[in-house]
């Protein structure tokens, strides 16, 4: 590979460059390259929080819109995805709370009897990139861990994934606690998963059903900035 | 009087040979057999428009039609179309479930961390299965599709020798338990015995 003329160098493009690459890369897959093009960037002098945005999440959000357009599939898009990972678990630990405002906090998990979770990780990937705290329950999980969950982490919103015809009606179970509780409408409440629909979020009771990863940051980012309107009203 | 027209099933392409067992050669004569490609098993989207377009360019030619499909992770998009177009298709969630039998495959709670074959993908998993989720050039990313599962399930329609071998192969490629289940038919047996005995 390194003998290969037509092998890029990383460390001889400027930043507007690499940044570009680092799309490319990461449209592709390729995880050592976007590690070495954080690390780069990093020696640069940038903000680790600009790398996640400007590279990482930008890049995504273009690997996004081609599965959303059936250009891409479900291959490539966790080979990008945990490209994506790499260099986020390198810019992880670098960045603060000064850089970038948290935009809120998600408790999310796929549902009882369910153990798919392609979805549920994406979403949580991206969510964390677009700067919402993720607290992810893993699968299988039930009303109580939901809702011991939620009593722990005091989460802006809940996420709900399913991938089967036959799970997805546990979503009610969860949203009908959280209303026997007397919390339900303490938090925002996102579904999703290859089953579902915008007549089954709305006829469980949830606030927006979220047909892919990007869907969900956006609908979890328009949810909190109406719940910051009506909190400033207030 | 008016000449009576064939029937005509739309099936998804893993389901043919079986559809072929359980009519039979005495029945096949007067129904029809189309089929949608298999690779939509990880294409759900694609499997709704495909069927509805069969459907509108043959209802001039056939005195039935019937889909065979289950709900497929179509999202409610098949039942919408279907409905609209006054046609049944098969019960159940997926293949899995009719070839058990949907309620007995209801029942199986403790299956939550089983992935299923048919004969069809036992034949075809290959194609369908690594190639189709990308695993013949990136074996890295087995965990992230089967990481949660602990066993293969063979549900076996008319299962041969070489079918069990090639199912437990396919459990050793992915590092999966494997068990067997001759479920045969099931459900496609009975809906389609009981749909074209009533023309």
């Amino acid at each position: 590979m390194a003998d290969d003329e037509d092998d890029i160098i990383l460390s001889e493009l400027n930043d507007e460059e690499l940044v570009e690459q680092m799309h490319q890369d990461l449209y592709d897959g390729l995880k050592e390259e976007i590690e070495e093009g954080v690390n780069i960037l990093l020696e640069r002098g940038w903000q680790p929080y600009h790398i996640l945005t400007k590279a990482l999440v930008e890049g995504m959000r273009v690997v996004g819109d081609d599965f959303r357009d059936g250009i891409l599939f479900v291959p490539e898009v966790l080979l990008a995805a945990n490209a994506m990972k790499a260099g986020m678990a390198i810019l992880r630990p670098l960045l603060t709370d000064s850089d970038a405002p948290p935009q809120g906090k998600i408790v999310m998990g796929t549902v009882k009897g369910d153990i798919h979770d392609i979805g549920k990780n994406l979403v949580g990937m991206m969510m964390e990139g677009a700067g919402f705290e993720v607290v992810d329950l893993g699968i299988n999980t039930d009303a109580d861990e939901f809702m011991a969950a939620i009593d722990k982490h005091k989460p802006d919103m809940s996420g709900m994934s399913a991938l089967l015809t036959t799970t997805m009606p546990y979503m009610k179970v969860v949203i009908d606690t959280l209303k026997e509780k007397g919390i339900r409408d303490d938090l925002v409440v996102l579904v999703g998963g290859a089953p579902l629909n915008e007549e089954f979020a709305m006829a469980v009771g949830a606030d927006a059903y979220c047909r892919d990863a990007a869907v969900a940051v956006e609908t979890a980012k328009t949810m909190m900035a109406r719940k910051h309107n009506q909190m400033a009203k207030t | 009087m008016r000449e009576r027209k064939p029937s005509l099933i739309i099936a998804c392409g893993a389901l043919v040979r079986e559809i072929r067992d359980v009519l039979g050669a005495n029945r096949l004569g007067d129904i029809h057999l189309q089929a949608i490609p298999a690779l939509y098993h990880n294409r759900p989207e694609k499997i709704a428009p495909a069927v509805a377009k069969r459907i509108a360019e043959a209802r001039a030619h056939y005195d039935q039609i019937f889909v065979a499909y289950a709900e497929c992770g179509t999202g409610g998009e098949l039942d919408r179309v279907i409905s609209e177009m006054g046609v049944e298709r098969l019960p159940g969630a997926h293949c899995y479930a009719f070839f058990t039998g949907v309620e007995t495959f209801a029942d199986g709670a403790d299956d939550m961390r089983s992935f299923y074959l048919t004969d069809f993908l036992v034949r075809q998993f290959d194609s369908i299965i690594m190639k189709g989720l990308g695993l013949d050039r990136h074996p890295e990313l087995r965990d992230a599709y089967f990481g949660n599962y602990e066993k293969i399930v063979y549900l076996s329609q008319a299962p041969t020798s070489e079918l069990m071998e090639k199912a437990k192969a396919a459990a050793g490629r992915l590092g999966l338990g494997f068990e067997h289940r001759p479920v045969g038919y099931g459900d496609l047996e009975s809906v389609l015995d009981d749909r074209f005995a009533r023309i």
